[in-house]
């Protein structure tokens, strides 16, 4: 981004006010330039830090491994089953201390277990979070150990449920902000995350399965990752000038690095993914990285459109000038 | 349907509810003393922020924050002497002044004249307040006087208030983790006086009360100065019609609200949160498409 210091907006026969650095779209009006305080920020920037993006990845990998799951159980592939059931249980299990530790006040974390509260996707998520972990500890003592023979299916069907709700409800969290970057993404955003952990589930699934029964995790990595490429794709295509972020900066060269990342693993798991093991892990390690950077990327846009005052004010503009 | 919890301004039964009171801080007449950041810093015991020399006019707090509860703005700009705006009063005058010009004295032209602007803002107690709804351990409340404040003693620090205010008010205090704001001075609306800020401005260009009463006054000012030719003035905030269902802080601006670092058309993000649940199950619905779409294709 082009740091541009800009003056408060000025009055009279010069608007001189905003000047956007040459990059981004030029504007075809002149006077309709947004213009700022001192080029300050609008909205705050968030306050979270590097748990959080983690958490989008590895919640995306619980939810997803919980739906393949349980359809590889009930396609008689105990193998894969045997695996992606721990795997989600594993994610979800780290998910709580990442968490918690980005707390300003880690120690007082329960006070979230306090309140169920509709407005508040995080109050929500915490209770699918929640909801899932439990469902997914008797789940895989059950695909590993046979143990509650009859509470088992439940317990993986409800975990499936969940699954999906805690692959996309960290779209609706971030959506639900005023930073320009997410909150535009509303209708493209949870697709992104969808299709991203189910690249991740489908990834782990390939890499640690017996060949035999890897296809199905192979197959899914590679839908989901073609699904992710596309999804970003649109996203970016639709928030038209506000996809700036994505193109600049940090959040910029993530963004380049995950579609790298996830189209090459994608082709090798489809190329040499099937006979050859060394195919497989590489396809499925690059696949898995993708989608952790695609979420860092996302995590990253989200600051650098919060700190650009035009990110916020532009498309606030155009509202009032169309109403 | 739609999510409505934590929706109105005035959840109370009658028996406790107060009236929503709320502040109009009347930019054209402040003077920029900063007489109300102090007052606010020492009623609430507010900490020093690390401010320094910003070089940006008069202003070195720079931002509402969690330190800064109540930012006076400064804003300097130049603008035409008005001679030619107000053509046959002013003929005897841009003589006079083309004259000064000439002689050298006094380098008039068309940029020659300037203005500032002055504005102490503050957290605005929103119709609906994103921060409040978004909040995950109800530390973010509504009281009894319509006004939003932050229960110290609840919030963990999850910082999810702070990037869903759609007027980067509310922020986390680093070294203490939790979010603050201004609170209204609820402590001091409990005991039926004014809040700190307001009490100590000296020409009344923040004045705190009733929010119904403030807006019929806000209306009439707005009027008066747009009659002795101040066509900029405006209201920012007041009407309950605008994104945020209207905020219990408002003001008179004299100039478009970004040029004072305030978005120009804020939004409550919750109002979309329905629609964004249901993009998320549709989502969600094709992340099972998808698994079972590769269950099929795959062999055993
Ligand atoms: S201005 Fe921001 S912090 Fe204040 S009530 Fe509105 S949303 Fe909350
Ligand atoms: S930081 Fe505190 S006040 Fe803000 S949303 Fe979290 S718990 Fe609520």
């Amino acid at each position: 981004m082009t740091e541009v210091r800009r003056g408060p907006g000025q009055v009279g026969a010069s608007p001189t006010g905003a000047g956007k650095g040459g990059r981004g779209e030029r504007r075809m009006v002149e006077p309709d330039r947004p213009r700022s305080y001192y080029g300050r920020s609008v909205i705050k920037e968030p306050v979270w830090s590097w748990e959080i993006p983690t958490y989008f990845f590895v919640g995306g990998l619980s939810g997803g491994s919980a739906v393949l799951a349980l359809l590889a159980d009930v396609s008689g592939r105990p193998e894969v089953a045997r695996r992606a059931w721990p795997v989600s249980l594993a994610s979800a299990a780290v998910s709580p201390a990442l968490l918690i530790s980005d707390l300003g006040r880690p120690e007082r974390f329960y006070n979230m277990l306090r309140v169920a509260k509709a407005t508040s996707p995080m109050s929500t998520g915490t209770w699918i979070l929640t909801g899932l972990s439990g469902s997914n500890v008797v789940a895989t003592a059950n695909s590993l150990f046979g143990w509650f023979p009859r509470l088992g299916p439940f317990s993986k069907l409800s975990a499936a449920l969940l699954g999906p709700l805690l692959s996309t409800y960290t779209a609706v969290l971030i959506a639900d902000t005023a930073v320009p970057v997410w909150h535009e993404a509303r209708r493209e955003l949870p697709f992104v995350f969808a299709a991203s952990s189910a690249a991740s589930a489908g990834a782990a699934a390939a890499l640690l399965s017996p060949r035999s029964q890897a296809g199905l995790g192979r197959r899914l990595a590679i839908l989901g990752a073609a699904g992710e490429t596309a999804a970003s794709r649109l996203m970016e295509r639709r928030l038209g000038t506000l996809a700036a972020p994505y193109r600049t900066g940090t959040a910029g060269r993530l963004s380049k690095l995950a579609t790298g990342m996830t189209i090459a693993g994608a082709g090798i798991l489809a190329v040499a993914g099937r006979r050859r093991p060394a195919g497989r892990v590489g396809g499925s390690l690059l696949v898995l990285a993708g989608a952790a950077t695609e979420r860092w990327s996302i995590f990253k846009a989200g600051f650098q459109s919060a700190r650009d005052p035009q990110q916020t004010v532009g498309p606030q503009r155009e509202r009032l000038a169309n109403s | 349907m739609q999510l409505t919890l934590h929706r109105s301004a005035a959840p109370y039964p009658p028996e406790r509810q107060r009236p929503r009171v709320g502040f109009f801080t009347d930019t054209s007449i402040c003077i920029g003393c900063k007489a109300c950041e102090v007052a606010c810093k020492e009623w609430n015991n507010v900490p020093a922020d690390d401010c320094g020399f910003s070089g940006d006019s008069y202003d070195n707090t720079l931002a509402l924050g969690a330190d800064t509860w109540r930012h006076v703005a400064f804003i300097e700009q130049r603008r035409p002497l008005g001679l030619r705006e107000e053509p046959g009063t002013s003929l005897v005058q841009e003589a006079a002044a083309g004259q000064l010009g000439a002689d050298g004295e006094l380098p008039v032209h068309e940029d020659a004249g300037f203005r500032w602007l002055m504005s102490s803002d503050v957290c605005k107690h929103c119709t609906e307040a994103a921060c409040l709804e978004v909040c995950p351990t109800g530390s973010l409340f509504r009281t009894e006087f319509g006004t939003v404040v932050v229960q110290e003693d609840v919030c963990n620090g999850c910082g999810y208030c702070i990037p869903a205010c759609p007027f980067g008010v509310i922020d986390q205090r680093k070294d203490d983790g939790r979010a603050w704001k201004c609170t209204l001075c609820y402590d001091r609306l409990r005991d039926d006086m004014e809040p700190a800020c307001a009490q100590a401005c000296p020409t009344k260009s923040i004045q705190f009360g009733e929010l119904e009463e403030l807006r019929a006054r806000a209306e009439r000012r707005v009027e008066q100065l747009r009659g002795a030719g101040e066509p900029g003035a405006q209201l920012y905030g007041a009407d309950p019609q605008n994104g945020v269902g209207g905020t219990g802080a408002f003001f008179l601006l004299l100039d478009e609200p970004e040029t004072y670092g305030l978005p120009p058309d804020p939004v409550d993000t919750t109002r979309d949160l329905t629609e964004i649940w249901q993009t998320a199950a549709l989502a969600g619905a094709m992340l099972v498409a998808g698994s079972v779409l590769a269950l099929i294709g795959s062999r055993r």
